[in-house]
């Protein structure tokens, strides 16, 4: 075997550096604000300073006579170019969202919408026009927390809304009446999640050109899903889809964010087909916290329902999410809430359950999704009311979860939620965990140090991922977000290979996974395969990234076009060598016969058929191009599965929490290289932690935003982070040929849950129980001294 | 954001500068390490009309040991002071209070006397200058005043600097070998402005403590310097009951902010906890110092 | 307002006409198409701007452009091309230390001052990082990264 043959064989699995991490490291990225083109031209927003307030007259003579400044607009005048849009679920006809439009129309319903474009040379410049307009403005009454939105007559939070109610939503699973009645234990809590946002560092950025001689609008874009922005663009600027190209170079981190059609990113290309120049807007930290998607904020009054060997019976769960101002286009707000009821309990066997799910607009940003959507919630409040049962029962916290996996082996189980669960590896997560954890040394530890005044805790988090979403999420729902993944791939004629994927990558390393695939499939060395993605004129049609769905979903078309490619090249080979197909191998980038002899190269074949076809003695000569498209059909969604653990110290009197360490176990199937996904699940593990413990948009009783700067929001730093241990669990998933399910959010759906325990685990010698999070020092105090007790032994 | 125009002056000496801050309400400014005053420009949340650069005027640099005590000039970086001998050995207060403030690269320009001047009361060197009782000498055209520390602080964002005034230098009087000192802060993630911190200077007598400053800060418009402390001995067997109640009682002068950091009763019974452990701490460290003597 | 600056960038003299209110970072980026220095905040809290100024980490967006007349600037682009921290990068990748790669070039920035103190431990480098948000890495793979070079710098002769 040559070396580049032992190379190919080990590819998939290996841990492949990604190409793009050397460029990064160099300073080579190629972000959307790095791009510069003549004559552009850049965009200050007037946001509302009012949560809710009517726009009387607004005056932009004194901004437009400012230097440099090219156009100062106000909705009236994109209105000219952009139609108004809506968002609409199908299966939800009370979800009514009002229409939108770029800039406010009347009405600001949150702090922070931008009412007023001011376009000029430079960001300053726009800047110090924007100061000169003035907006005359009326007060309206402003509803910013979900109670004040849910009151009998409370104001609307949008004049075109008759109440604030935005969904309302009930299932029922088995019998939960009768489960509560038999249980031999009852437990229950009171959850709230309080609001967050994405914070990625790169803020959103959007630049878009428009060539009105061609009628071709051109947007480079920090986004998610390039595809879904061409349609939207498309419909709104009244353009055809095939003069709409969307590009998204590097993007700066996602995490869901940057899936929305934003109103003021809407603006921008509006502007550029109003002015037919190219216009640039790079959103501030300071405007990204008020016109961001906020996500999560939610209450949760949940009950468990468990028999007197801890086998969970029921939950039932009584969920209100608040959705902000406008329900997020296209995809809608209600992700969060509905997956907060549907995920209950969805690692373990329960038969029944009853949710109520309702909410409520607001006058705040709206939520969108944020990596795990509702998951987080779902995670918490099972594992935190099992934790509860547990107690009662006098079990271990591990015991209990021991006791209720849901069977591994089947294929095709549902959650009392609905969940579709197949070919799962809870119980082997969990005895790995306990091990790599050293489970048994932390308890011996954490007795101890309680009775020296020590306040630690072991928290466990088993969950399961919903990964490698298919089009039954959005589909039924008219919602037009492709969940197919597309790989067109093509043999260059020298040999080398031309990658052109649906998927996105915001640094999941996913290009790196996907040529992984190929280069295994075709045996060829890795580096002859080029990889295309973000653009939409380069680039199949497809999903993008969302729900963990790019080596799952965009790896499994990759590899069936490979499959096909390689019949391709192996039957122009059979043709030339005359040789039955069955007889020969590709590897190395070498065609051998059975006899391991070398024949010719896949080189040689990619010049015979592109230069010389005349010689291949075939009737028709195969595609040397292959397409193929991928969503899961018979399935929803591929769920993974697995469990994590940390482990805490609570300073009772101070009420700071340290995490001294993290522990983790996935099965995300077939893992396509290992530097990849360690480092996904600790990124998620590392926001689920920032969200229990320190994340949250605090906002006023009259809806302003109190914390809106990078210095008061805080997001976890390195200090304070613990050492994150990893394990895996690899049971390919049968859905696919590829056997991969998604990892992207594993650690954001279960850290924060395991956070919960462990905090809670610290403090129960203080009887005390968290119920609010993100943990501040002073909501511990508050709950230990509410539980009013001294610490006592267990 | 970005910042709002602004005429930009570098003078080459001191008197240059001063002439500049002549007449002055406030509409000129001086930028030292820029590194809260280039961060509020950059939000918008002022506009001065001119910007006095200092950092040209080599007399506002260096740290010097003098007779009266350290002397730390404008231009004098938070990373000096924390990799300084001599501040390690004559002012440990302020040596052990550096390492909470904010993170390398904002330490590597922002400058002792900037902090001093912004006045936040969350930040630690003022807590210090006042535990210490510095010496803050104030320039103005024609004019060099000299103002203590517990003078210079009087609220929110208020000192006694007037406008047309620089902080030129700041003097921290040196350790005597009596002295024992005790920093410590709460703040969320390290590096954090303090929620709530203390900075404590005492005389030390075997275990014992007496003689005792201790500076609130965090929770305060401005470092608090605890009048009940002044009375308050503590023995050298001290129980964690008594040093409860000392701590209790001191904490008992503050009028704590509410804020996001938490309600202003919760930062008074985190300070008496913090109180309670540094006292002890220092009791500690003085007997072990004692112990390791010859 | 404007003025004229000379300083050394990246090894180089350079000269500049710069618009008084400009901050460093966005000098660097715009006006001179050095990229590589990111902007996160603006308000000298995430790190993504550090780059060194006379061998220093420091905030660009925390500083006036007109500032650097005199100094030595190095940003990413010029610590890549002068080899200096090619060890650190090539760990960066070997080890995934990155995702997005936003963070990344002001990481390494403090990274390489941070370097020339004494073998800094675990929680030494933790601390350095502090000033520097990343968003998608849980941080564990950065601090392996750095620790990785502090050992293989110590062993060489
Ligand atoms: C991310 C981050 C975290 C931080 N964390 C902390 C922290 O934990 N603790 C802390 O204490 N600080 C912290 N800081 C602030 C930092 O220490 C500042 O550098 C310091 O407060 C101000 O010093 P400066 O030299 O940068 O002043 P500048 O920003 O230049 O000036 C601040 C103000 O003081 C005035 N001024 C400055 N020098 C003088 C002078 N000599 N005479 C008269 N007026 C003057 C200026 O006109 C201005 O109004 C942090 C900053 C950042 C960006
Ligand atoms: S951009 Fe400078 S610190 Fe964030
Ligand atoms: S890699 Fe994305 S912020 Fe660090």
């Amino acid at each position: 075997m040559t070396a580049a043959d032992t190379k190919s064989d080990t590819m998939t699995g290996a841990p492949i550096p990604r190409r793009e991490a050397a460029r990064l490291v160099a300073g080579k990225g190629h972000y959307t604000d790095d791009i510069d083109v003549a004559g552009l031209l850049h965009v200050a927003f007037l946001r509302s300073p009012y949560p809710h307030a009517r726009i009387d007259r607004i005056d932009v003579a004194a901004a437009q006579d400012m230097p440099g400044v090219v156009a100062v607009l106000t909705a009236a005048d994109l209105a000219r170019v952009c139609a108004p849009w809506q968002t609409k679920l199908a299966l939800l006809p009370s979800h009514v969202s009002p229409l939108q439009s770029p800039l406010a129309d009347g009405e600001a319903c949150w702090q922070g919408e931008a009412v007023v474009a001011v376009v000029a040379a430079t960001r300053a410049l726009a800047e110090d026009a924007a100061e000169r307009v003035t907006i005359e403005w009326s007060e309206l009454p402003a509803i910013p927390d979900m109670t004040s939105a849910a009151a009998p007559g409370a104001p609307p939070v949008n004049s075109a809304m008759a109440n604030n109610l935005g969904l309302d939503h009930a299932i029922t699973t088995g019998d939960p009446d009768a489960a509560f009645r038999d249980a031999a234990v009852v437990v229950e809590h009171d959850f709230s999640f309080d609001r967050q946002t994405g914070v990625t560092l790169e803020p959103r950025v959007i630049l878009a050109e428009f060539d009105p001689r061609l009628g071709q609008l051109t947007v480079h874009h920090s986004h998610q899903v390039p595809h879904q922005m061409r349609d939207v663009f498309a419909a709104q600027l009244k353009l055809p889809l095939a003069k709409v190209r969307v590009v998204t170079p590097d993007v700066g981190g996602a995490f869901g964010l940057k899936i929305a059609a934003y109103p003021d990113e809407m603006a921008v290309a509006a502007i550029a087909v109003l002015l037919g120049r190219p216009v640039k807007f790079c959103a501030d930290r300071l405007e990204s916290f008020i016109s961001d998607n906020h996500a999560r904020e939610a209450t949760v009054k949940g009950r468990m329902a468990v028999d007197a060997e801890g086998k969970l019976l029921a939950m039932d769960l009584s969920v209100v999410s608040g959705f902000g101002a406008y329900s997020a286009y296209p995809r809608g707000s209600v992700g969060e809430a509905l997956q907060a009821v549907m995920m209950a309990a969805a690692p373990y066997r329960m038969k029944s359950l009853r949710g109520r799910v309702r909410g409520y607009f607001q006058n705040k940003p709206p939520s969108g999704v944020l990596r795990a959507v509702g998951q987080p919630i779902a995670t918490t409040v099972t594992e935190q009311l099992l934790d509860l049962a547990a107690q009662k029962l006098n079990l271990d916290p591990a015991e209990i979860r021991r006791r209720n996996y849901i069977d591994a082996a089947a294929v095709a189980a549902r959650s009392a939620g609905g969940v579709v669960l197949s070919e799962l590896s809870l119980e082997r997560c969990h005895d790995r965990l306990l091990k790599l954890m050293d489970y048994d040394a932390l308890r011996r530890d954490q007795q101890s140090l309680r009775k020296a005044g020590v306040y630690r805790g072991v928290g466990l988090a088993a969950f399961i991922e919903q990964t490698a979403v298919g089009p039954q999420l959005y589909g039924p729902q008219n919602v037009r977000a492709s969940a197919q993944e597309t790989c067109r791939l093509t043999l260059e004629p020298d040999g080398s290979l031309t990658c052109a994927s649906s998927i996105t990558d915001q640094g999941q390393g996913t290009r790196t996974a996907l040529t992984q695939i190929v280069a295994d499939e075709l045996g060829v060395d890795i580096d002859t395969v080029q990889i295309t993605t973000g653009d939409t004129q380069s680039t199949p049609f497809g999903g993008g990234a969302w729900a963990s769905r790019g080596a799952a979903l965009g790896g499994e078309a990759a590899l069936r076009a490979a499959r096909r490619l390689k019949q391709s090249v192996l039957t122009i080979a059979a043709s030339l060598l005359q040789a039955e197909t069955s007889a020969l191998r590709l590897s190395g980038g070498v065609i051998s016969n059975t006899a391991g002899l070398p024949q010719m190269t896949i080189a040689d074949i990619a010049a015979t058929a592109s230069f010389k076809a005349h010689l291949v003695p075939l009737g028709e000569l195969p595609p040397l191009e292959i397409t193929e498209s991928f969503a899961p059909r018979e399935l929803p969604y591929v769920a993974a599965n697995g469990i994590q653990a940390a482990y805490v110290e609570v300073d009772p009197e101070l009420g700071t929490i340290r995490v001294l360490g993290f522990w983790v176990v996935d099965d995300c199937g077939r893992v396509i290289n290992p530097l990849l996904v360690d480092e996904q699940i600790r990124g998620g593990v590392v926001q689920g932690i920032g969200a229990a413990l320190y994340e949250q948009c605090i906002y006023s009783t009259d809806g302003q935003l109190e914390n809106g700067s990078l210095a008061d929001y805080l997001v976890p730093m390195a200090g304070e982070m613990p050492d994150i241990f990893i394990a895996h669990m690899e049971t390919p998933t049968s859905a696919t040929t590829l056997g991969a399910r998604g990892v992207g959010e594993a650690g954001t759906v279960g850290a924060a849950a395991a956070l919960w325990t462990a905090v809670n685990d610290a403090l129960a010698p203080f009887g005390a129980v968290m119920t609010v999070q993100p943990f501040t020092p002073e909501r511990v105090l508050d709950r230990i001294a509410l539980a009013g007790t001294p610490p006592h032994d267990l | 954001m970005k910042a709002p125009i602004f005429i930009y002056k570098r003078p080459a000496s001191l008197d240059e500068a001063l002439a500049l801050l002549v007449d002055n309400d406030g509409g000129t400014q001086v930028l030292a390490g820029g590194q809260s005053l280039l961060a509020t420009l950059n939000m918008r949340l002022s506009s001065p009309a001119i910007l006095v650069d200092i950092n040209r005027i080599t007399v506002l640099q260096g740290i010097e040991a003098r007779d009266d005590g350290i002397r730390l000039g404008a231009l004098v970086r938070h990373r000096e002071v924390l990799t300084s001998p001599l501040v390690a050995r004559d002012v440990p207060l302020l040596a052990m209070a550096l390492p909470y403030v904010a993170h390398m690269a904002v330490r590597n320009r922002g400058t002792t006397c900037g902090s001093l001047a912004l006045a936040d009361p969350s930040a630690e060197m003022p807590a210090v200058a006042v535990a210490l009782n510095a010496r803050i000498v104030l320039e103005k055209k024609g004019a060099r005043r000299s103002v203590t520390a517990r003078d210079f602080f009087q609220g929110l964002y208020q000192t006694a600097r007037d406008d047309d005034e620089m902080i030129t230098e700041v003097i921290f009087p040196k350790a005597d070998a009596d002295e024992a000192f005790g920093f410590t802060e709460l703040s969320r993630r390290h590096g954090d402005f303090a929620t709530v911190g203390l900075a404590i200077r005492a005389r030390k007598a075997g275990g014992a403590l007496n003689d005792l400053d201790v500076i609130i800060f965090g929770s305060e418009p401005c470092p608090l310097h605890s009048p009940a402390a002044a009375g308050i001995s503590i023995a050298s067997n001290a129980s964690d009951k008594d040093l409860t109640e000392i701590a209790a009682t001191i904490t008992a002068d503050m009028e704590p902010m509410d804020n996001h950091q938490g309600r202003g009763e919760t930062k008074r019974a985190q300070a008496a906890t913090l109180l309670r452990r540094t006292l002890k701490d220092m009791q500690q460290r003085a007997l072990a110092l004692e112990a390791a003597q010859p | 307002m404007t003025e004229t600056i000379v300083f050394t960038l990246n090894g180089k003299p350079m000269m500049a006409d710069v618009d008084c209110r400009l901050h460093l970072a966005d000098f660097l980026r715009h006006t001179l198409k050095l990229t590589g220095t990111h902007v996160g905040c603006e308000h000298g809290v995430c790190g993504a701007c550090n780059i060194l100024v006379d061998g220093r980490s420091m905030r660009s967006c925390l500083m006036l452009a007109v500032q650097v007349d005199g100094a030595v600037i190095e940003t990413i682009e010029g610590l890549t091309e002068s080899g200096k921290i090619a060890d650190l990068q090539s760990e960066f990748v070997a080890r995934n230390a990155l995702q997005c790669g936003y963070c990344t070039p002001g990481v390494l920035a403090t990274a390489t001052e941070l370097l020339e103190q004494t073998a800094p431990t675990r929680e030494e480098i933790r601390d350095a990082l502090s000033g520097n948000y990343c968003r998608c890495t849980g941080y564990h793979a950065i601090v392996d990264a750095i620790e990785a070079v502090v050992k293989k710098r110590q062993a060489a002769p």
